[in-house]
């Protein structure tokens, strides 16, 4: 386990770096005045760029600027926004929020989307099957924004179940109906998948071999077809974090989720580039850092890799 | 006799369902008596319906498979009839079961000691904590598992092959069940392994007065191990009866077939080409002896393979595959190359081909050295020296059709035209007698012996010297591996080819090897004529290996 | 018939001298089958097939030919007294908030769409194909190089990194710009199946006899590994199709996609969601279009995976 943990968290250095350089590159090594370009058509802010070009130490070479700015990332300095205030402030205070609201996404995904899948694949052909994969199969098609308007309108504003957006606060309760939204994506993919997973598990050798020690079938299905079927689930929550970073942000933005992902959605609106980058990588970074932990997770379901061979 | 049977199956049919709702059959109208502590053996080639019976004993039908008629009598009760709770209770406790595959039958994800726990607790073997966990730590010792306690923690894929199967056997005897289904429970593993593991189930049913139904595909095996017989094909019983009686007198036509077949119990070399060689043959092997100065086709000298495993996270440990191995072949003649798994013995053949690099030691080819070779010289030798694998499915290219496939060398070695390599590949179908009307078909559409001589046809089309045959019959069923066998025989008398044949079967290699030079650990450790190693074996470990071949011990008239 | 017993329990089963075959008697079906042939008899037997494959035609022509459909122009011809409006004759969909006819403005967004969905996936598979091929084929260090610049564009969620991009392109948004700055980061994901499939084909035992016979690598790479290791790579071009059409729309509808003058879904949604109390039906019929759209591709990425994985058409 131990060698696997120091594999796993070296074969992420190259890759921290890897991107953050690649942001960078993108925003700073393109021709003409990368600061211009980031003020886009809202017109430049001398003062701010000023301010900006001394930040990012724009005179200096390319490499140059890079290392001071990750030299700062790890003092936990992420940068300044647009209005002047320092990222890492705003992340103190919108962070919070956006946990709260993954954590309930999570919650959500996981238990609909397994519990979903689980009965699917165990009633492979039957009528509660196939409904699971036409209605996921639509959920799959329908995109964030899609899912999001469609609740506000109708959840919200027609049947006043929930209020349409949320209060300076964010208490749970009213986390609930961005959290659906949010999950709706994925709890599609988590139910196709564990179905698939289920089905194949169910196959399995050592399943048959379960049923002849004379186990009974609530027993296999949870000892044996349910935990080898959560391996590849875990593994797709990883990549699928991702989606639930981008999807926070247009959650967030429609439901005006006092959140980071609000953060970036106002920014990119406003066309606010500075900010945008801000929190764009810091995205990225949580990013690999989940990637890092559901990795080592992955190890603790299955003892072929923490006995790495 | 007077003794009522424990188990009686009367008129049983199995059938799959596939899609559009017909039903294929897989077993017909099968009757059979298991009587008290008595050994039942199975016999059937791949298809037959032997493990389709067994697992429509418990029940434990894959996919949709289903008993579509008869009756599974046990103490009264009708187990066709029976619910799923009524067969939870007879499951482990009045049945016990071994499967096949060590590798797959036991959970990854669990250790072991769960695993054998979850068994203990199903059958009520023991109620606490405590006493589960001893029962268990018992369950493993009898299987002959050293320091029991300890390996409980363990997970599966940190026991051998070998390991595993003691421990299912161990879990399928754990609640002393009076019945035990055995389904192939050696063939996924090495012959020596097979033996000691045989032993044992044989050893603790004895004990514990189990009767067993043992599922098999080798008759040599069956006979040993078995006091009744009984034989399927294509779904249906064809002779059953004392197993002693049927292998002496076999009265139908697939069953007598079958004896003859059994590499195990039968024969002698088929017939050697340096021996008896055909006219064409001779000639050929006096033209080449001629062109290339020698006799030997085929020198191996201190030949050493090492890899680098990696062991931790930055370090590698050096693992000596091939340990300095020496031998040569005349031309025309077969050499087989025995061993279990691991012993090195492909590693040899990759070499051979070129396919790896040696780390050390020199082959040559004719008389000349391997390693000297340009890449030119590389391409013209694989023209002489063809390969013929093991995985009859996996190697040919589903994609590509049997023409295609056949012709593929002589494409690459700028032979002939589009339409002379047509005819080249008519004529190489012939030679392997496959109708030419397969030539526009693919390999998925054809069975494992077809493929086989596809991959025969597929070596013979730049007219070789030189065959290497890895496993090329392991993977295949007995009538068919006796066929094939003949095949390869018949092609070496024609041409004079020099065979090495690659094989972890040493029943096998009586048929159709000169001389066999038994690998272990990445040494020869002998290497003599096949008489000498059959009659007269030097070394322990070639008479553990003889001793393992399934049925050497059963004596009969044939 | 010989049925003869020799002892109380030695049964043979009645036989003729006919009834055991010649072994291993070759018998082929009428039809010719291989993997390909097989998964196109399959897939024509799935009424999935042809509902999302005459999806896929009507919205090819549709963004074709988007004349034949409407004969409204989209962004000419808009009256504000008609912003918002209901449905009237000749404009079924009603008004958007400028007073342009919806219908016709999503006809006219439908090539938008499927553009940004064509060039991302060209652009994807070639990279993909390029890149996987390269890194499972020759593995070492060409692997270990390719993979971790695979895992760094991975690692960026591909709609933050065209967020980026688009912002940093601010200037010149364009449909080909856009796809650049989608496909750029979404490669990653077909390298890493190929290379996945790549790595699997090539241990097979026919790679290893191709070698032995003498084939070049080159041609065991074309001829023998890429042919059977693309049937993944095509489910997820498919796939990645529906995905670029999704996140084009993401883009434009945040603000950072194609200009407002151009005709997009994502665009015409961003717009009309200020009036969502009033005039959902601006916002509700363009995201009706794109979902539509992209579950057609989606279903026919979904057939063709099931009729090209063996094991998936035996459990279904």
């Amino acid at each position: 386990m131990l060698g696997y943990t120091i594999r796993r968290v070296l074969q992420a250095v190259p890759v921290f770096f890897g991107t953050t350089l690649l942001i960078y590159f993108m925003v700073f090594a393109m021709p003409g005045d990368p600061i211009v370009a980031l003020f886009g058509d809202r017109g430049v802010n001398e003062a701010v760029a000023e301010q900006l070009r001394a930040r990012y130490h724009l005179d200096q070479p390319f490499f140059i600027q890079y290392f001071i700015y990750i030299g700062g990332v790890f003092q936990g300095d992420f940068g300044t926004s647009f209005s002047g205030q320092p990222v890492s402030e705003i992340l103190a205070s919108t962070f919070p929020v956006t946990i709260r609201l993954a954590l309930l996404a999570l919650l959500i995904e996981m238990v609909i989307g397994i519990g979903v899948g689980l009965i699917a694949g165990l009633r492979k052909g039957k009528i509660f099957d196939a409904t699971a994969l036409v209605v996921s199969l639509i959920f799959i098609s329908l995109p964030i924004f899609v899912i999001a308007f469609v609740a506000q309108f109708t959840i919200a504003l027609k049947l006043g179940w929930a209020r349409a957006t949320v209060s300076g606060g964010a208490p749970w309760e009213e986390l609930i109906l961005p959290a659906v939204v949010l999950a709706t994506i994925s709890v599609a993919y988590i139910i196709r998948l564990t179905r698939a997973s289920v089905i194949e598990t169910s196959q399995t050798d050592f399943v048959r071999t379960a049923y002849s020690k004379g186990l009974s079938r609530p027993r296999v299905v949870r000892v044996h077809i349910l935990r080898n079927s959560l391996i590849p689930v875990v593994t797709f929550l990883a990549v699928d974090f991702g989606v639930l970073l981008v999807g926070a942000t247009v959650t967030e933005g429609i439901f005006n989720v006092p959140g980071v992902g609000r953060t970036l959605y106002q920014a990119i609106i406003r066309g606010e580039g500075p900010t945008v980058v801000s929190f764009v990588t810091v995205m990225v970074l949580i990013y690999l850092v989940v990637n890092l932990i559901v990795d080592l997770l992955y190890a603790a379901l299955d003892p072929r890799i923490r006995y790495g061979k | 006799m007077s003794e009522t049977p424990l188990l009686r199956i009367e008129d049983l049919s199995v059938g799959f369902q596939v899609a559009g709702g017909a039903i294929i059959p897989a077993v017909k109208n099968l009757n059979l008596d298991l009587m008290p502590g008595e050994t039942l053996a199975i016999v059937g080639e791949s298809g037959s319906g032997k493990s389709t019976t067994a697992h429509a004993i418990i029940n434990l039908l894959p996919g949709t498979g289903r008993i579509t008629g008869g009756r599974i009598m046990l103490d009264g009760q009708d187990l066709a009839q029976a619910s799923e709770a009524e067969l939870e209770k007879i499951r482990g406790t009045a049945i016990g079961f071994v499967p096949q595959d060590p590798m797959s039958n036991l959970n990854p994800v669990w250790s072991v000691g769960f695993q054998v726990e979850e068994t203990v607790r199903a059958n009520g073997l023991a109620s606490t904590k405590q006493d589960v966990r001893k029962k268990a730590i018992e369950v493993l010792a009898q299987a002959g598992l050293t320091d029991a306690g300890s390996r409980m923690k363990q997970y599966p894929h940190q026991f051998s092959g070998g390991m595993r199967q003691r421990v299912l056997i161990g879990i399928g005897l754990a609640a002393n069940p009076r019945i035990l289904i055995a389904d192939e429970p050696t063939s996924a593993l090495d012959v020596t392994v097979q033996r000691a593991i045989l032993d044992h189930l044989q050893e603790r049913t004895r004990e514990q007065g189990t009767a067993v139904i043992l599922i098999t595909h080798d008759l040599g095996l069956a006979a040993e191990r078995a006091e009744q017989l009984v034989v399927m094909y294509r779904g249906q019983v064809v002779e059953s009866g004392p197993s002693l009686e049927i292998l002496k007198n076999p009265q139908h036509p697939y069953t007598k077939r079958l004896v003859q077949a059994a590499p195990g119990l039968s024969s002698r070399r088929l017939v050697s080409a340096r021996t008896s060689v055909s006219a064409t043959g001779k000639a050929a092997i006096a033209q080449a002896d001629a062109s290339t100065g020698t006799a030997t086709a085929i020198a191996v000298n201190n030949l050493t393979k090492v890899y680098n495993i990696r062991s931790g996270t930055f370090t590698s440990t050096p693992l000596t595959a091939v340990d300095n191995v020496s031998f040569s072949i005349e031309r025309g003649s077969t050499t087989a190359l025995v061993g279990e798994s691991g012993s090195g013995k492909s590693t040899v053949a990759r070499m051979l081909l070129g396919l790896e690099k040696p780390t050390a030691g020199s082959i040559l080819i004719d008389g000349e050295e391997v390693d000297h070779l340009g890449k030119a010289g590389m391409k013209a030798l694989r023209r002489r020296m063809q390969p013929v694998f093991q995985d009859p499915y996996g190697s040919l290219n589903p994609l590509r059709s049997i023409t295609a496939t056949i012709a593929e060398p002589l494409l690459v070695h700028g032979v002939g035209n589009r339409a002379e390599r047509q005819a080249r590949v008519f004529e190489l179908l012939d030679q392997v007698s496959l109708p030419r009307s397969i030539a526009g078909r693919y390999p998925s559409e054809l069975s494992g012996g077809q493929r086989q001589r596809v991959a025969i046809a597929r070596a013979l089309a730049l007219k070789p010297d030189i065959v290497i045959l890895d496993e090329a019959v392991s993977a295949l069923d007995v009538l068919v591996q006796a066929q094939i066998l003949e095949l390869l025989n018949d092609l070496q008398s024609e041409y004079g080819l020099t065979y090495l044949f690659i094989t972890h079967d040493l029943a096998v290699v009586r048929l159709i090897a000169d001389h066999v030079c038994v690998m272990n650990q990445g040494k020869i450790v002998e290497a003599a004529t096949t008489q000498e190693v059959f009659d007269r074996p030097r070394e322990d470990y070639t008479r553990k290996l003889l001793d393992a071949i399934p049925g050497a011990t059963v004596k009969f008239g044939a | 018939m010989a049925n003869k017993r020799k002892s109380a329990n030695h049964y043979v089963a009645p036989f003729d001298e006919k009834s055991v075959d010649v072994i291993d008697a070759v018998r082929v079906d009428d039809k010719v089958s291989n993997l390909w042939l097989d998964a196109w008899r399959d897939m024509r037997r799935r009424p999935m097939f042809y509902i999302s494959g005459v999806l896929i035609l009507l919205v090819t022509l549709v963004a074709l030919f988007p004349t034949l459909f409407t004969q409204v122009p989209p962004d000419l011809d808009c009256q504000l007294s008609n912003s918002n409006g209901p449905p009237a004759p000749g404009h079924i969909l009603g008004y958007t908030k400028q007073g342009c006819d919806i219908f016709s403005r999503i006809v006219h967004g439908t090539s938008t769409s499927l553009s940004v969905g064509v060039i991302v996936v060209v652009m994807t598979t070639i990279l993909g194909i390029f890149f996987g091929a390269i890194a499972g084929f020759y593995g070492r260090w060409v692997d270990a190089v390719l993979s971790r610049v695979g895992d760094i564009f991975f690692s960026i969620p591909y709609i933050l990194a065209a967020v980026v991009v688009m912002s940093v392109f601010s200037a010149y948004r364009n449909v080909f710009i856009i796809s650049l700055a989608i496909g750029i980061f979404a490669w990653p994901s077909t390298a890493r199946v190929l290379r996945a499939e790549i790595l699997r084909v090539k241990n097979s035992d026919f790679v290893m006899a191709a070698t032995a016979i003498g084939v070049s690598r080159f041609r065991i790479l074309m001829r023998h590994v890429m042919p059977n290791s693309l049937a993944p790579v095509i489910v997820v071009t498919t796939m990645s199709l529906a995905a670029a059409i999704v996140a084009e729309a993401t883009l434009s509808f945040l603000g950072v996609g194609l200009p407002t003058t151009f005709m997009s879904w994502g665009n015409d949604i961003s717009q009309a969601q200020s009036d969502l109390r009033t005039a959902p039906q601006a916002l509700i019929y363009p995201s009706i279009a794109l979902s539509i759209t992209v579950l057609a591709f989606i279903m026919m990425g979904e057939v063709i995976r099931d009729a090209l994985d063996p094991k998936e058409r035996a459990t279904r």
